[in-house]
């Protein structure tokens, strides 16, 4: 019989910060883009990617030292990580969870591959798109974007 | 305030409503001189020649004047400057803009930054509706809406006042039948949304197949840069060519309709006969731009 290995944290624990769980396998770097979240942050961070879960079979994890998401930025997420959990961590502990849930507005989030859209060029205005059933359509042209939505985020 | 900017804004009962004005206006049972006062300016940043006179001549009917900036001055008046500035100073000028723009989405953009109503006169390969709702109104002068076959052919992949027209029929429970060449079909996405909106769509290889079954034939330009070479355009054109042959047999209520200009997809012979209503199309164009103005207008 197997006996399941001691329940432990894969990377070091966190004081306080945010713990992004049940991220899509593979969808870390995009989570993390989509938050603005780059090299150049200055953010301490620690990235998992395709552990095991219980539940999902494999996931990613985002833990970010010292900043607690809001639910706006967080919310951006769940067009590429739509079972993401957010935990906000406490002195080691979590003291709040929640899911994600689409918006349905985005704006300044993703741009619209049509290059003869309006809010392709300099006009005073950020890209804006309505959440549909079959993607993301764009607010001034009407393009739909139906897959690979993270390679339009801006 | 009120803009039109896309025909995917409007309710079925709204385009009826607009429609029906525009019968009124056409049969001057109701005589409209809601612009009398008023200044439209017509913005054209890419050149439209009918379209820009047809709206000049609807806003002077109704007893307005016009300024208008056409392309060429367009560009030195407007230099440097975004479409929202542009806008925005001109809505102090003018009691309503109407717009042309080579960029998609850009009378969108201008409704939000307008302080008058801004009507959308073709925005890039986007959305033209003034076009569609001419469209809508020539069927509807020979038929009811509800139900009927519309064959759309030639280019279905580019042409947009195709698409247009097509959404719009959507409100009416219509069946649609596609003739295009290879690699000019209806794309996906729209096809997708028509057949959830409840229409039928039937693609097929040659329009003979269907001609008898149609009320309305829409034919749409072919250009020649979406083709390889010349010939390959040559043959296509051909082979989609509206004929007085292809008519033979046809329904005796069958409408044949063009947005114009025509790149020899009909048969000048066609002209003639009774299902040729293009040119009237093109007229109707007055009434229905009236009937716009004075919607944004009131
Ligand atoms: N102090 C901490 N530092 C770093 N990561 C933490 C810390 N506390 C919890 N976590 C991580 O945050 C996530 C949520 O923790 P929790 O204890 O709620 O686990 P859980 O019961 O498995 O939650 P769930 O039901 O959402 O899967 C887990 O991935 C856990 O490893
Ligand atoms: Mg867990
Ligand atoms: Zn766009």
């Amino acid at each position: 019989m197997n006996e399941a290995p001691p329940r432990q944290l894969l990377v070091s624990p966190i004081k306080n910060g945010t713990v992004i769980d049940h991220i899509t396998a593979g969808e870390a770097l995009n989570v993390l883009k989509i938050l603005g979240i780059t090299g150049t942050t200055s953010e301490r961070l620690s990235i998992a990617t395709n552990v095991v879960s219980r539940d999902m079979r494999r996931k990613d994890i985002v833990k970010i030292e010292n900043r607690e998401l809001m639910t706006e930025e967080v919310d951006r997420i769940a067009l590429i990580a739509p079972r993401a959990t957010i935990n906000i961590i406490r002195e080691y502990r979590v003291v709040e969870k929640k899911g994600v849930e689409i918006p349905s507005v985005l704006i300044g989030v993703v741009r619209c591959p049509n290059p003869g859209c309006i809010s392709n060029t300099d006009e005073p205005i950020e890209s804006r798109f309505e959440v549909v059933e079959k993607g993301l359509r764009c607010y001034y042209c009407d393009n739909l974007i139906t897959r690979d939505i993270a390679r339009h985020i801006i | 305030m009120y803009h039109i900017i896309s025909i995917l804004d409007f309710s079925r009962e709204q385009i009826d409503a607009l429609l029906e004005k525009a019968r009124k206006i056409d049969k001057h049972i109701e005589i409209e001189r809601s612009l009398e006062g008023k200044q439209v300016a017509l913005l054209f940043f890419e050149p439209s020649t009918r379209t820009r006179m047809s709206f000049a001549s609807a806003v002077s009917r109704l007893g307005g004047t016009t300024i208008c900036v056409d392309s060429v001055e367009g560009s030195s008046i407007i230099k440097g400057e975004t479409l929202a500035d542009t806008v925005r100073v001109v809505s102090g000028y003018v009691d309503a803009i109407v717009l042309r723009h080579p960029k998609e989405g850009a009378a969108r953009l201008a409704s939000e930054f307008a302080t008058v109503p801004v009507i959308n006169a073709g925005d890039g390969a986007g959305q033209h509706p003034s076009q569609t709702l001419l469209d809508l109104y020539t069927i509807r002068q020979s038929m009811p809406l509800e139900g009927i076959n519309v064959g759309l052919i030639g280019d279905l992949r580019y042409g947009r006042t195709a698409h247009s027209l097509a959404q719009a029929l959507s409100h009416y429970h219509v069946n649609l039948f596609t003739i295009a060449p290879n690699g000019l079909e209806l794309p996906e996405t729209i096809q997708l949304e028509l057949r959830d909106m409840g229409t039928d769509i039937c693609e097929c290889a040659e329009v003979q197949d269907v001609i008898r079954d149609l009320d309305v034939l829409y034919v749409t330009r072919l250009q020649r840069e979406r083709f390889p070479d010349s010939a390959t355009y040559v043959n296509v054109q051909q082979s989609y060519k509206v004929t007085p042959q292809l008519l033979s047999g046809v329904k005796d209520h069958l409408i044949v309709l063009h947005p114009l200009p025509r790149a020899g997809e009909i048969d000048p012979a066609v002209d003639s006969l009774p299902y040729a209503r293009y040119f009237e199309q093109a007229r109707n164009g007055i009434p229905v731009r009236m009937a716009m103005l004075r919607e944004v207008m009131q």
